[in-house]
């Protein structure tokens, strides 16, 4: 193909990159950008999860009923699109619940944070020191519940049944404690202590607490949506106001543009007519690069636009190296155009030697890093990778069609 | 451009600035080390906005009507929004206080709420140590790459070990800075300042092997007859350009992005300009003085 065909087509390539990635319009209903919390206000918990009582067997059904759980919770909230996973750290399984574009987070956080976790207590001892101790009865095999009332106090009680597993630990449990009072618990927090009359066959239990209509409602919802297999405790969060989130959005934005500007104009002022060309790539540069991050769903924080707005003051170093050494070669006597292809074939191996190095940091921070550093150094990766694209393929391009007709000429 | 600047004549001069510079640099790590943020340590870190409302004035609540005795208070001049550091507080305390100041303050806007656990914060601490020993590894090895091949008068090794020396020339400088600036102006570090260094690391890298790249050309295309210092000058010389330059569009972005961007970003950045611009010093300055200064010891 010849060069201006191959000029022609990287520019129509730009053009359809640029209507994809400006996020409005045609490109914004294609595919929307994904954004992170930090930039479109959110929160991200962290929970640790206390597998010290599952066997080692269960822990990855535990795991997944815990994550189905809080997940059908957060649905409930009627959060777009929540993140719900567990990691692992070492021996720790975590919980990280991710809840972008919220407006209430603090809700949000109770509604996870407050997550009941039930478990049936049984007495233990004799005489006066009695004591509750946990047996393996807990939220795991609770299937569902409903609101009713006493049919002779007229008390709302709440009463839960249990899958077929839990109704047999269940009679089993009050055939073994007749006439003993049997500690229900939420959280820890004892909430009834009925004394078992006789062996409850069936599997549903009736527990009546001092309950408001509200209380009665939200833990009949919260039983609903699943009870925790396993205590968590909030380890970490990070919380950012939806405010903040776009204030640091548009500052990056800006900035970006701001840098941007800076770069082309001391190109053109260095190396003239060379540095338009150069300009001319880096803006070919913006929007492939852009397209390339939305392509591969890249979620996009602010750490990660801070690594792309890095490339854009790298992205010309490929185009700096050719044209030192085209200036060399021009010195040496060679012609315009004949300096050109030997800037660039000369050039090549220092152009490759400099990426080398940050692509290593790059690889090394997305593989050995947390998710905050991750997201920089993946946008760091892609951008060094496409500017080698955009500085020597497009830069050549251009002067290909631009420097040979102006010698023939 | 064909001005040749005596770089090597002022080998002792330029050498003995740097020395200072990364002597003092170790210096205030070791006798002030750094104020760890709460990445590392575990810890809270609460953004929040409250009109004509003073540092002071917020301190003061704090410790009286939330009995938080540790909290520490900045101002962010940008935007006039609070950032107040505190130890770990749970979810509970966090609704408690905001509760508190809602009521106090009814203007208190929350911007942000931070709060890692100190296990993690122990966690990220080793991730980032692991990180920098890593990048350390990756860089030495393809320093040995780069400088693979046999060269006269001066050995490949050497080029390799001072090519190492400069790259923590270039990362002690910015970390004293960010040291200073613990002691007295209560910056902290986290995974942030770590990344910067490693960033700075790949960047003097690549700067340094291209004046050495050159160095070795030229004075296999001189055979000997040219002094090893004239070779040398001419190298720097004939790549001052290029090493300035790559680095300058660089630094012409994180000035944009200092002047002009998230707040939140200003000492990430900070870091890495204080880091680019000693990279550019080194390059030219540093490392190809240290090389005609071994060559001179060494006859």
């Amino acid at each position: 193909m010849s060069p201006r065909g191959v000029l022609f087509l990287v520019i129509l390539l730009a053009v359809f990159a640029a209507v994809f990635v400006y996020p409005a319009g045609l490109g914004a209903k294609l595919l929307p950008w994904r954004l992170g919390l930090d930039l479109v206000g959110g929160s991200h918990l962290v929970y640790q999860t206390d597998l010290s009582k599952i066997g080692d067997a269960d822990q990855n059904s535990v795991l997944e009923g815990l994550r189905d759980v809080i997940e059908r919770r957060v649905n409930l909230f009627g959060v777009a699109e929540p993140q719900v996973f567990i990691a692992r750290s070492g021996d720790d399984y975590r919980l990280v619940v991710e809840l972008a574009g919220i407006q209430d987070v603090k809700q949000a956080i109770r509604i996870i944070g407050e997550t009941p976790f039930l478990d049936f207590r049984v007495t233990d001892g004799v005489g006066t020191s009695t004591q509750f101790v946990p047996t393996n009865l807990d939220g795991r095999y609770v299937k569902g519940a409903q609101l009713s009332f006493n049919p002779t106090t007229g008390a709302r009680e709440v009463s839960i049944s249990f899958n077929d597993e839990g109704a047999a630990i269940f009679e089993r449990l009050t055939e073994e404690n007749v006439g003993k009072p049997v500690g229900i618990f939420l959280d820890g927090q004892s909430i009834s202590t009925p004394v078992v009359r006789e062996k409850i066959s069936g599997g549903s239990a009736v527990i009546t607490g001092n309950f408001s209509s509200e209380e009665a409602r939200e833990l009949v919802a919260r039983f609903n949506a699943g009870a925790l297999p396993v205590p968590i405790s909030l380890l970490s969060q990070q919380t950012v106001s939806a405010t903040l989130g776009t204030d640091l959005l548009q500052k990056a934005i800006v900035a970006g543009i701001v840098g941007t500007l800076l770069v082309i104009l001391f190109m053109i002022m260095y190396y003239r007519s060379l540095g338009v060309y150069a300009s001319l790539a880096l803006l070919i540069y913006i929007p492939l690069t852009l397209a390339v991050f939305k392509l591969f769903s890249v979620t996009m924080s602010l750490a990660g636009l801070a690594g792309f707005i890095l490339t854009i003051g790298m992205a010309v170093d490929a185009n700096i190296l050719i044209f030192e050494r085209m200036k060399e070669e021009m010195l040496r006597g060679l012609s315009r155009a004949a300096s050109v292809g030997e800037g660039f074939r000369r050039a090549w191996l220092s152009i490759r030697d400099s990426n080398v190095s940050t692509i290593i940091t790059a690889a090394i921070l997305f593989f050995f890093t947390a998710s905050f550093i991750k997201g920089f150094a993946l946008t760091l990766f892609i951008g060094v990778v496409v500017s080698m694209f955009s500085a020597i393929t497009v830069t050549r391009t251009f002067l290909r069609v631009f420097v040979k007709s102006h010698t023939s000429s | 451009m064909n001005r040749n600047w005596n770089i090597i004549g002022h080998t002792r001069t330029l050498l003995a600035i740097s020395s200072v510079a990364v002597g003092l640099a170790i210096l205030v790590m070791l006798v002030w080390g750094f104020r760890q943020g709460i990445d590392f340590t575990g810890g809270t870190l609460w953004q929040f906005r409250i009109p004509d409302a003073s540092v002071r004035e917020i301190e003061e609540t704090f410790a009286s009507k939330l009995n938080v005795e540790d909290a520490l208070v900045t101002i962010s001049s940008r935007d006039g929004s609070f950032l107040v550091r505190v130890g770990d507080l749970s979810e509970a305390e966090h609704q408690a206080h905001l509760g508190i100041l809602t009521g106090l303050f009814p203007a208190f806007q929350e911007l942000g709420f931070q709060s890692i656990g100190p296990s993690i914060g122990k966690e990220l601490r080793d991730r980032a140590i692991v990180g920098i020993i890593l990048v350390l590894i990756g860089i030495s090895l393809y320093i040995a790459f780069a400088f693979r091949k046999v060269s006269r008068p001066v050995s490949s090794w050497k080029y390799g070990l001072i090519t190492l020396l400069t790259l923590f020339h270039d990362v002690l400088i910015p970390a004293g800075f960010l040291s200073v600036m613990g002691r007295y102006y209560g910056v902290e570090i986290d995974s942030n300042f770590v990344v910067a260094l490693l960033v700075v690391m790949g960047f003097s890298v690549h700067d340094t092997i291209v004046v050495f790249d050159r160095i070795r050309e030229n004075l296999s295309l001189d055979r000997g007859k040219t002094a090893f210092r004239t070779v040398v000058n001419l190298s720097v010389n004939q790549t001052i350009g290029r090493s300035v330059n790559t680095s300058f569009t660089l630094i012409l972005v994180l000035i944009a992005l200092i002047v002009a961007g998230p707040h939140n970003l200003y000492y990430f950045i900070l870091t890495l300009l204080i880091g680019v611009t000693t990279g550019i010093y080194s390059s030219i300055f540093v490392a190809s003085p240290l090389l005609v200064l071994w060559e001179r010891a060494r006859k």
